[in-house]
């Protein structure tokens, strides 16, 4: 065990801190989830492509610079630290690409991956449905083979920056005769063309940050498969502990808001009770406890172990941590909280308010924190499924 | 960074593993409640024979001169054990609080046979008067006006105390603070009873965690056996939850307890700290995965023919022992705010 960063491993974090401090933005961006917000993340992200900052753990010839999973960590330790602009290419690097890089095929790679990465082509997720939500398997929206492709029907919800991302990938019923997981096919579709209409929806903070999107035999080629035509479900199950897991949600970005809570705290002391600067400890440690349990993880992610479903104990411990920090963050502010982004009086740009307002989604997306309990009680613990 | 224990840790951790489960199986520990102390006493010898108990010691006192870290996994399955015993006192605290603040004539005496097993160690903080396992241990180690005492049991008064957990053998200790059993005093006396503090608490959280573990893996067992409904109680989702949420509890204080186990091992700066953070997140697992395995395992949960209630009893007492949540929180408070 060595629980210390080596020389080079320190060296990264010192060219990750330099070249941020340099660039990162002075003022904050306006949300990325809004369409103004949305172009102005973008600029970021070519800039962050440009210095090769955009997708560190990649492959040079993607973009990336190889660097190791401990060195991604720093990396996104010092890029929360500095408050540096949300990551609007999320849903591409973080959880399309380690599907591409698992399962697909080297023109796929080439073709998709930097512009991916540099923001050129945005990318959003399509799984849940109208009445496909944690049932995920139920879904309708249906893939109809026809020469050399598919036309994709159906309607998909809670697409995350869909309203102002140029693809999606998500699940489509290929097999008609098969049900459930059987018979579904993992595809990549345009947002934008014919037969394709997308239309926002507001979040619960206001900004447009969702979408639905309603598909009409959207022509796709064979070439935007990805993995075995009817293995979808596998195709997608194999990744999806990038997504509940530290791809997502890396330990800088709850450090970062663990000590800008601690700053929050001097500044309101007046207002503090011993209850609450327990709670304010309580933040702490928690951020303390998801970084040090992250890095056991990847230690073993090194040595070659896969980790599988106990992805879903990282995903309920940071989306309820977050929860509880917000709370504690608010009740500093006291009845100031309400004072909503945009408000003259409003504490540190009622930001707080917002990260509250986004947190509460945290146990619901990526599959609910009630789905990963049972995931966790019938695939780590081994208690039966009925 | 690498944060994973070494073969010869596992190693370790294994061979005490079989041990205890070979002779430390529960019935031994209700023997221990009911005062037949005899199984308890062959184990402790059997782990001698491991080397384990005086592992900490110089290799010139007969030991191995092995780290806090090295204890941690042995101590965390003397916890899954629920191994009765001065363990943690003897082998984490006692030992190393001998070499360093020993005399020459108290080593001779009592430092071979510690770490052979064959002299149990207790140690009692300034201003804890009451102590565990005092009554069948050979050695007090006492802290009294900053100074140390090495008293030999016999000489010593125990006045019985009843734990909550009877395996513990509580004992109100008291000695007369002379000058022929007063330890070296040209040594900084009291901050090698400081290093005692955070050993004992550390070594405290390990067997915290072994508890939590052997808990859940009782209880998940019995959610799958019992049937109610026609099916296994462990397939409703009310109780799935609650032991998902259990293991979350566990899972997310054990690094923290190895890590701190890695901070003393190395000295890392601000150890107190990552010590605290770990008898919080251990003390508090316990509790709460003690919480879940009485309510899944209902009624019979809440008799002493369940073998549940020792692991119980045994974590509510150390969650309190060596600093409690409210202590260590204190300390963290004062550090980061």
């Amino acid at each position: 065990m060595d629980l210390t960063f080596t020389d080079s491993e320190n060296a990264f974090r010192q060219e990750c801190r330099s070249w941020l401090e340099a660039n990162v933005p002075r003022e904050p961006l306006p949300s990325g989830d809004t369409k103004e917000g949305f172009a102005l993340h973008i600029d970021w992200e070519h800039e962050l492509f440009d210095a090769g900052w955009a997708a560190v753990s990649w492959p040079k010839q993607y973009g990336g610079r190889e660097a190791s999973l401990f060195e991604w960590l720093i990396f996104e330790e010092e890029y929360y630290r500095v408050r540096a602009p949300s990551r609007v290419t999320q849903n591409g690097i973080f959880l399309l690409a380690p599907t591409l890089f698992e399962f697909g095929t080297e023109e796929q790679k080439e073709r998709i991956l930097r512009p991916m990465a540099r923001g050129d082509v945005t990318w959003g997720q399509a799984w849940s449905e109208p009445n496909a939500g944690s049932d995920l398997a139920s879904l309708k929206s249906t893939a109809r083979r026809v020469d050399s492709g598919w036309r994709l029907s159906g309607q998909k919800t809670w697409s995350t920056r869909a309203a102002f991302c140029d693809m999606a990938y998500g699940l489509f019923r290929s097999d008609p005769e098969q049900t459930r997981h059987r018979g579904l096919t993992y595809f990549m579709f345009p947002l934008q063309g014919e037969g394709i209409t997308v239309r926002g929806v507001d979040r619960l903070d206001g900004d447009e940050g969702f979408a639905e999107i309603f598909l009409e035999d959207v022509f796709v080629p064979d070439t935007d498969v990805i993995g075995e035509v009817h293995q979808g479900w596998e195709v997608a199950m194999a990744t999806t502990s990038s997504e509940r897991g530290l791809s997502l949600r890396s330990p800088g970005r709850f450090m970062a808001t663990a000590s800008r809570l601690i700053d929050l705290y001097h500044r309101h002391r007046d207002r503090s009770d011993p209850v609450l600067r327990d709670e304010v400890v309580q933040a702490w440690m928690d951020a303390q406890a998801y970084r040090w349990f992250t890095f056991q993880t990847v230690t073993r992610m090194m040595q070659g172990e896969s980790i599988g479903p106990d992805s879903s104990m990282n995903k309920v411990f940071w989306s309820e941590m977050d929860v509880r920090t917000h709370e504690t963050a608010l009740a500093l502010i006291g009845d100031a909280l309400e004072l909503d982004e945009g408000s003259e009086s409003s504490v540190d740009g009622g930001h707080w308010m917002k990260g509250f307002q986004f947190a509460l989604a945290g146990p619901i997306y990526a599959g609910t924190n009630e789905i990963q309990r049972n995931i966790i009680a019938e695939r780590v613990l081994g208690l039966p499924r009925k | 960074m690498r944060f994973a224990f070494t073969d010869d840790q596992k190693m370790l951790r294994d061979t005490v593993r079989e041990v205890l489960q070979r002779e430390c199986a529960p019935e031994v520990v209700r023997a221990a409640w009911e005062e037949r102390p005899e199984g308890v006493r062959s184990v402790w010898d059997t782990l001698a024979e491991t080397g384990v108990i005086g592992m900490t010691a110089s290799e010139q006192a007969g030991g191995m001169g092995m780290s806090e870290l090295d204890l941690v996994l042995p101590l965390e399955e003397t916890g899954y054990a629920a191994l009765p015993g001065p363990i943690v006192d003897t082998a984490a605290v006692g030992i190393p609080l001998l070499e360093a603040v020993g005399t020459d004539a108290q080593k001779d005496r009592w430092l071979g046979p510690a770490a052979l097993g064959e002299a149990r160690v207790v140690v009692s903080f300034e201003d804890q008067a009451i102590v565990p396992y005092a009554g069948s241990a050979d050695l007090l180690i006492a802290e009294r006006g900053g100074a140390g005492y090495c008293v030999p049991i016999a000489e010593a008064s125990i006045v019985p105390e009843r734990s909550v957990d009877r395996a513990r053998e509580l004992g109100r200790v008291s000695f007369e603070a002379g000058p022929h059993y007063r330890m070296r005093e040209d040594v900084d006396v009291s901050a090698s009873f400081a290093l005692g503090r955070e050993r004992a608490a550390l070594g405290t959280a390990a067997q915290l965690i072994g508890l939590c573990r052997r808990m859940l893996d009782m209880t998940v067992q019995y959610a799958k056996d019992r049937e109610q409904f026609g099916k296994p109680i462990g397939a409703q989702q009310a109780v799935k939850h609650r032991l998902a949420n259990a293991l979350i509890e566990q899972e997310f204080a054990r690094p923290m307890v190895y890590r701190a186990g890695w901070s003393m091992a190395t000295s890392a700066r601000d150890v107190e700290i990552d010590v605290s953070l770990a008898k919080i997140y251990a003390g508090q697992a316990a509790r709460f995965v003690a919480k879940q395995a009485l309510q899944v395992h209902g009624a019979i949960g809440y008799t002493i023919e369940c073998d549940l209630h020792m692991w119980m009893k045994r974590a509510w007492a150390l969650a309190a022992a060596h600093g409690d949540a409210a202590y260590h929180r204190e300390r963290v408070g004062r550090h980061i705010l």
